[in-house]
């Protein structure tokens, strides 16, 4: 191990590379990752950093919490497929983006998180501000480091960032103690990555591909489930070809919502707990599906003995893990979705007649369709999404928190492009939607962005007003006021008895007073013949605004499968 | 069932701790771990016996393990020809007139005496899990004061070494 004091002299001048401090080095390595903005929060033991950062006039991004920043960090991924950068300081700052990290995690965003850490010599001693950031995050990271010694530093950066990308994507997190972040070394960013045991398999096997094909060839009643994964892949093209070609009709994750385009015959729509009738049926009765990078979450499958229970499986995934977790497999495709697509595209084309399964199911899309009942001047959030997606003719990017708001935008915003839809799906974040919709626009400056939140959730990262104010991005707030916790009282009604312990909120704060407090226009509306118009005035104010919608606060989200249940058993389904 | 599942690891600190928290969150129960370094320093070797009720939760298993970056190479090694040890301490009470009857029990096992004191001797032995469970059965009424055992290490043996591919072709 070279002391870093005293090699750095000879080997800078023999490699004219500069003898800088692991402040510098850290940020020189985001610079050679193509970093171009910072989401952070500082503090005692990242201030080295911090000031490396006020001396290079890098791209950074205030949040006034650090789960602000990181869930914007998150945003910023989702659009851009890059890795979010968070940087925050130890201790408390660590451990106030634990729940991003996991959030990350569970959607496999690409995210690089780095947090202070104590000095060296007094890790381990509880010292003042010191969480054991590796111990709190091993089980919610793609994978974690601590510096040890200045030469590994730039080497870790490197790796942290191929590890966030390559594969499945998933956040890494370095912890950074400060002594290191202070100390002098070398900055060398030649040496190649090398991770004999981190190689993940992007070509898939071409036999299974061929098995899969094959069976495809007898399959009656075939139907696509598509997940997130199609979309880290960027493999909308290639899906919405092979769909076409073979005319398979779509069914989608909350997370592969974009996918594939929204407004054709094919799709289906969400499938799951709250999924459309038609994708769910599709999957009920489909005897071949071909899941492409989903993980079959429970909130997907409703319970396991009833689901697909007449089809032969296919599962194309880049995570091996992913595949016959939680659903037996017949035809396991390990690799990227982009190029098992591509082969399958490639492979013959001849395909058993389905005609009749295809008129079934838009029977199936036309006689049940999503629905919602008017009542006069109240505005039904259902309503108020549709409205929205025909405000913007769906070229915007939407955010949401979890519960009924996001269900609803789900279910009635149409995607029709991909990286259009950021939601916290697997862990599903409260708090999420504000924030994510902040590091959207930062990533796309020309889209219309609009963060869709329920009452409750917004309240946990309001604060993040600041950031609008401050940079005048011109994120729409739009806050869906059931004065409820929505999807928790919908529960409460369902199975506990009407009890609604806890989760209604008969006092609310002036969100407009609110908005106003951070120089943010408001626009608030209760009446479903204004809504029009404050959406109208809303999209077309060229800064933040605010929009509160004061919608039917008894509404529940519909159709569903309740748990413990299939597919075939959904209630409220109601049209025909 | 028991399966006995052997993984080399970069060996750095934490990693052993990344394999038993993945191991416990997921609810995989362990019956032994043990971990040495190989014949090359940055390389350790883990041997795990664990209990799962299926061969599909020791492929999720193994899946899991193999994300890890730390993780270089996973062998389900159980149905396979190999070569498994365990090695266990006991003490017992041993009276000096019961000293040449434990003597000839343990050479039956081919396990040591390593230890003597004047009511008590300890005894080593070395063998397959059968092998220590039933010596320990055996010394039991002498009463056992003190018992270590290391859980079980494995490595294939040099012939016949069983090629069941059909299993876990994801990741082998």
């Amino acid at each position: 191990m070279i002391h870093s004091n005293e090699a750095a002299t000879p080997q800078a001048a023999e490699n004219k590379q500069a003898v800088c401090t692991g402040s510098e080095i850290l940020l020189k390595a985001l610079a050679s990752e193509g970093v171009e903005v910072i989401f952070g929060y500082p503090g005692g033991a990242i201030l080295p950093t911090y000031d490396e950062i006020y001396k290079l006039g890098m791209n950074h991004i205030l949040a006034r919490h650090e789960q602000g920043a990181i869930h914007a960090a998150e945003g910023y991924a989702r659009i851009t497929q890059k890795p979010g950068v968070c940087i925050v300081t130890s201790g408390p700052g660590a451990t106030n983006v634990v729940t991003g990290i996991a959030d990350a995690m569970m959607d496999s965003l690409p995210m690089v998180v780095i947090t202070g850490q104590v000095a060296t010599k007094v890790i381990g001693t509880d010292a003042f501000q010191e969480a054991d950031m590796l111990g709190i995050t091993m089980p919610i990271t793609k994978h974690n480091f601590q510096i040890r010694s200045i030469d590994e530093l730039a080497q870790t950066v490197k790796e942290a960032f191929h590890i966030a990308v390559s594969g499945r994507p998933g956040p890494v997190l370095i912890d950074l103690p400060k002594d290191i972040s202070e100390k002098l070394g070398i900055f060398d960013y030649e040496e190649p990555v090398h991770l004999p045991g981190y190689q993940p398999t992007v070509k898939p096997n071409k036999q299974q591909i061929r098995k899969l094909l094959d069976k495809f060839k007898e399959a009656k009643r075939p139907v696509l489930l598509v997940g997130a994964g199609v979309l880290h892949a960027q493999a909308s093209e290639e899906l919405t070809a092979f769909a076409r070609k073979f005319q398979i009709p779509v069914a989608q994750t909350l997370l592969g919502l974009g996918a594939f385009p929204g407004e054709e015959e094919l799709h289906l729509g969400m499938a799951g707990m709250h999924g459309t009738y038609a994708a769910n049926m599709a999957l009920h009765k489909s005897d071949f599906l071909i899941n492409i990078g989903s993980r079959f979450d429970d909130r997907l499958t409703g319970a396991l003995e009833h689901f697909a229970p007449e089809a032969c499986i296919a599962h194309i995934d880049i995570d091996p893990a992913e595949i016959g977790k939680n659903v037996h497999v017949e035809i396991p495709v390990v690799g990227d979705a982009k190029e098992a697509l591509a082969m399958l595209l490639k492979g013959s084309g001849a395909i058993a007649e389905h005609d009749e399964w295809r008129k079934q199911v838009s029977d199936w899309k036309r006689d049940y369709p999503l629905w919602f009942h008017r009542d006069g001047e109240v505005i039904k959030p259902q309503e108020l999404i549709q409205k929205l997606y025909e405000h913007t003719k769906g070229e915007a990017i939407v955010t949401t928190d979890v519960g009924q708001h996001q269900m609803w935008t789900a279910q009635h915003f149409k995607f029709n492009k991909p990286n259009r839809w950021i939601t916290s799906g697997g862990l599903g974040t409260m708090g999420f939607g504000f924030p994510a919709a902040i590091g959207a626009q930062i990533a796309e400056p020309e889209l219309p962005v609009l963060a869709i939140t329920g009452d409750a959730g917004f309240q946990m990262t309001l604060q993040e007003m600041s950031i609008l104010q401050e940079l005048d991005l011109p994120v729409k707030i739009v806050i869906v006021n059931n004065a409820s916790l929505g999807m928790v009282r919908q529960w409460q009604q369902r199975f506990h008895g009407e009890r609604y312990s806890h989760s209604l909120f008969p006092i609310q704060p002036n969100f407009a007073k609110l908005a106003e407090a951070y120089n943010i226009k408001a626009v608030k509306v209760d009446k479903l013949s204004m809504l029009d118009e404050a959406i109208a005035e809303t999209l077309a104010h060229s800064g933040p605004v605010l929009l509160e919608v004061c919608v039917a606060k008894e509404e529940n989200v519909y159709p569903m499968v309740c748990p413990g249940t299939g597919h075939h058993c959904m209630e409220g389904v109601e049209p025909s | 069932m028991k399966r006995t599942i052997t993984v080399l690891v970069n060996n750095k600190s934490g990693v052993l701790n990344r394999m038993t928290g993945l191991f416990a969150r997921r609810q995989y129960n362990i019956d032994s771990i043990t971990v040495g370094v190989t014949e090359n320093p940055t390389i350790s070797r883990m041997t795990f016996v664990v209990i799962v009720d299926s061969m599909e939760n020791v492929e999720q298993m193994i899946k899991q393990l193999h994300k890890q970056v730390d993780v270089l190479k996973i062998k389900d090694i159980t149905d396979e020809a190999i070569v498994e040890r365990e090695l266990a301490l006991v003490r017992i009470g041993a009276t000096p007139q019961q000293r040449g009857e434990i003597a000839s029990l343990a050479e039956t096992f081919r396990a040591q005496a390593v230890d003597i004191g004047k009511e008590s001797m300890t005894l080593q032995i070395t063998g397959n899990n059968e092998k220590i469970e039933a010596f320990i059965e055996l010394v039991k009424p002498y009463g056992i004061q003190e018992l270590a055992r290391t859980g079980v290490t494995a490595v294939n043996r040099s012939s016949k070494i069983s090629t069941d591919t059909s299993r876990l072709t994801l990741i082998n």
